[in-house]
């Protein structure tokens, strides 16, 4: 019989995978001193079935390296050894190689040992022994070509078969190692009266010529050398004849159960010919390469529940269809339209709930991201001699798999800083009069179609006086400018505060903020931060749910629809000309309260040549990105819904302005616009500065 | 058809001991922990079990100890899957009651050949 392991082995890297994953979060959670044992039981066992199944898989490499780990944990398990720090921190290096070794093993290449063989000396180090991993591999290499044979005495104790094991299967194994010639000895048969079926009373003499080594047969009785009295000893070559009772020969596979021979009178069981083991197979050197599997799954797990729900969604839909079907082929009369239009509204209720739950199938809690970050700062902890407790808030909260694999990046950067620049050391803390274990939170959850995702420290704050001055020097604001402490705090984004070195020594925030910011706007999303001196910071990440659908506002421009990020807008008014005024060229802005919003002619930035004449009575719709302001002149507002975003990128080119297209009912494609995209492309400046200037407008050539 | 149940907590363990064993002619039953296959054992009778030790929520060993104060189990084979190579867990199964043991890492011959030493 051949099996092809290989098949097993998705399943096997899948769990190893889960396993470390377990081990890491496990080993974080671990306090030497005061570690509690089921913490322990569970790496033990993450790490002795990553042991169990490379070995068996033929993953030696991964084998060998994982019974270090083991060797340690068992120690630690059994109260043998104190858990001290330094072990968990061998104990999370091991993890990060391992993960290293079987991603490697999972995408067909040869893993680099170099880092386990230093970590395995480390290990064997702390240990205080050798690598025992060649110990057992070349022993039954030896076998002798000559025969010998052995005169085995088997008596089995009384209660054997309560031990489940069956003297007639042994017997059966010695016979496959060579010659055997059985006699059976029933003098302890007690009289019928006190005969007990549990109880085994018959007692074997082998004489086995056989050119295997005695450990061979011992191993026949290694399950039962306790339950039984074993002799086994080397005799000259021939069989010697002494108090056995009778030999007979009986060539027939079917070999009486022992357990009804005991009553009967005394039997002999030598079968002559007994099929050789079956052909040993490979362990799995036959690696199979048809299943040449990317390191990255590609495929999502996803619960039954949300399946099950998707099912009983189609099922109504296809009622509905039924029933819309049917309604098509009756004459239309007014009750026909009636029960069109509940069909037609039934059927939009359906698409909708199918569309939720369709979207649901790609949500996964972000504890998917959270969960690298213990480890994370623990590290970081360490190295800045900082004392810091995580605290995870939200982690069920679902996300988008596409929104959440580019949001990790970003938050790293932004964890990152909030251990290096936020939190004080602990002397610091200490004199501050604060606990001297600083704390970082994260936080996520949802609000309207968003997800929001906050990091605080309860650290020192963003320093703004420093920001401020450092923000004069690079000339990004005036000196006697009038900027609140949150929006100074807002320039630790700007580009050109991160470019600058000595930055990050003064600001603490700056290095590569401006990189975080347009990563998550890349997801439309945003960022801003909030401090308080002494108290901490706060930075809060806004997110849609998904990249696929955006919750728009459809407004018309010109003969042309276009649709605007709903979370983007602030409001949509109509403009009372006496409050605008002209700056600079040609730059209308419209005081609304206490704020100057410029306005952006959309007409004018997409080239559509009807150009509204007097600004007096017509919409302006309020935007907001980064924290600024404009007004959009539309000529009209249409419906607002949900729109499935297309992109632009993919199916044509990079159109600035526009950040993706999609189709409306009526078939016809509509852009979505880009709100940052549109006032990079107008030129107008950031706010920070002075005055606001209009540069000559970029012209939009493709459309 | 000789049936067997098959306790691991390991998917790929399992998957690969319980599909040997189908090839081999055996009607497989898996379970993923032992209290999971103690229930299970309850059911309905199988020929042998065969276990792994360490599991959550009950080890194999625990497993072994209830099964044989069960009527039904009094002389099944139960083996115990194990890579302990030192004593202290064989002697320990014994004591629970297991039959025998298999040591990993074992190849799918190895693990016929175990079974073999039991029920055939």
């Amino acid at each position: 019989m051949s099996i092809d392991l290989s098949q097993f082995f998705e399943v096997f890297f899948e769990e190893s995978f889960e396993g470390l994953d377990t081990m890491e979060a496990e080993l974080l959670n671990l306090v030497p001193g005061e570690e509690d044992l089921e913490t322990i039981n569970t790496i033990f066992r993450a790490a002795h079935s990553i042991k169990g199944g490379s070995g068996t898989f033929g993953f030696s490499s991964v084998a060998d390296f994982t019974h270090v780990l083991e060797t340690l944990l068992d120690q630690i398990r059994q109260g043998e050894r104190e858990l001290g720090t330094e072990h968990v921190n061998l104990l999370l290096k091991a993890v990060d190689c391992l993960r290293g070794l079987l991603a490697a093993l999972q995408a067909e290449q040869d893993p680099d040992l170099t880092e386990a063989d230093s970590l395995r000396m480390q290990f064997e180090s702390v240990l205080g022994v050798k690598s025992d991993s060649q110990e057992s591999i070349s022993q039954s290499e030896n076998q002798k070509p000559d025969s010998n044979t052995y005169q085995i005495d088997f008596k089995p104790h009384h209660h054997l078969f309560k031990t489940g094991n069956e003297p007639l299967y042994m017997i059966g194994e010695l016979q496959e190692l060579g010659d055997l010639e059985t006699t059976v000895f029933y003098d302890e048969v007690p009289d019928i009266t006190d005969l007990s079926s549990d109880e085994c009373f018959l007692h074997w003499r082998f004489f086995l010529n056989t050119s295997r080594d005695e450990s061979a047969i011992k191993e026949v009785f290694e399950w039962v050398e306790d339950d039984s009295d074993i002799t086994i000893e080397l005799c000259g070559g021939v069989f010697t004849d002494d108090d056995q009772i009778s030999i007979s020969k009986n060539s027939s596979d079917n070999i009486p159960q022992a357990i009804e021979t005991e009553t009967s009178k005394p039997v002999v069981v030598v079968p002559t010919s007994v099929k050789s083991p079956s052909n040993p197979i490979s362990p799995a050197a036959s690696t199979n390469k048809k299943t040449a599997t990317t390191p990255e799954s590609t495929s999502i797990r996803v619960g039954i529940d949300k399946v099950d729900s998707l099912i009983n969604m189609v099922g109504e839909l296809v009622i509905t269809q039924a029933m819309l079907n049917q309604l098509s082929e009756q004459e239309i009369t007014p009750a026909t339209i009636t029960s069109l239009q509940e069909g037609l509204a039934q059927l939009a209720h359906n698409t909708r709930d199918l569309q939720e739950n369709v979207m649901r199938i790609r949500m996964l809690p972000i504890n998917f991201v959270f969960s690298r970050f213990p480890r994370l700062v623990r590290d970081i902890a360490q190295k800045l001699n900082k004392q810091v407790e995580l605290k995870l808030i939200g982690e069920q909260t679902e996300l988008d798999k596409t929104v959440m694999e580019k949001i990790s990046d970003p938050m790293v950067h932004l964890v990152r800083n909030s251990l290096d620049h936020g939190l004080e050391t602990v002397e610091q803390r200490v004199l501050a009069g604060k606990d001297p274990v600083g704390t970082v939170t994260l936080n996520a959850f949802h609000q309207g179609g968003n997800i929001v995702i906050e990091i605080m420290d309860d650290g020192q704050g963003l320093n703004t006086q420093k920001i401020r001055s450092k923000a004069i020097s690079n000339g990004l604001i005036s000196a006697d400018n009038s900027l609140s402490d949150d929006e100074i705090n807002e320039l630790i984004f700007m580009p050109g505060f991160s470019t600058m070195d000595k930055v990050s020594d003064l600001s603490g925030r700056g290095v590569g903020m401006d990189v975080v910011k347009r990563n998550i706007q890349s997801l439309n999303g945003s960022v801003e931060v909030t401090s308080a001196p002494g108290v901490g910071s706060t930075f809060t990440i806004r997110l849609p749910l998904t990249l696929a659908i955006l919750d728009g506002q459809l407004v018309k421009v010109s003969q042309h629809t276009y649709i605007i990020p709903l979370i983007s807008i602030v409001e949509s008014l109509q403009i009372d000309i006496a409050k605008v005024s002209r700056v600079g060229k040609n730059l209308d802005v419209l005081r609304l309260r206490d704020e100057y919003i410029p306005i952006l002619r959309l007409y004018d930035i997409f080239n559509h040549n009807n150009a509204i004449e007097s600004l007096d009575k017509t919409l302006l719709v309020v935007v907001e990105t980064d924290n600024q302001k404009v007004g959009l002149l539309v000529d009209d507002l249409l419906s607002q819904q949900q729109v499935v975003i297309k992109s632009l990128e993919a199916n044509y080119h990079k159109v600035d302005g526009v950040s993706g297209a999609t189709i409306l009912g009526d078939g016809r494609v509509s852009l979505i616009v880009d709100i940052s995209g549109l006032i990079k492309l107008s030129g107008l400046k950031k706010p920070g500065s002075q005055e606001l200037s209009l540069e000559p407008s970029v012209a939009l050539e493709a459309l | 058809m000789k049936k067997i149940l098959a306790v691991d907590d390991s998917a790929s363990m399992r998957q690969m001991v319980s599909f040997t064993l189908k090839t081999a002619g055996f009607d497989v039953t898996e379970a993923k922990d032992g209290s999971e296959a103690l229930a299970i054992a309850k059911q309905q009778d199988f020929d042998a079990v065969i276990s792994d030790v360490n599991m959550p929520i009950m080890d194999g060993i625990t497993l072994i100890r209830e099964l044989r104060t069960l009527p039904n189990y009094k002389f099944t084979p139960l083996l115990m899957l194990t890579t302990e190579s030192g004593l202290e867990k064989k002697v320990e199964g014994k004591a629970a009651g297991a039959t025998g043991w298999v040591v990993k890492p074992f190849n799918p011959e190895q693990l016929l050949a175990v079974i073999k030493k039991v029920i055939r």
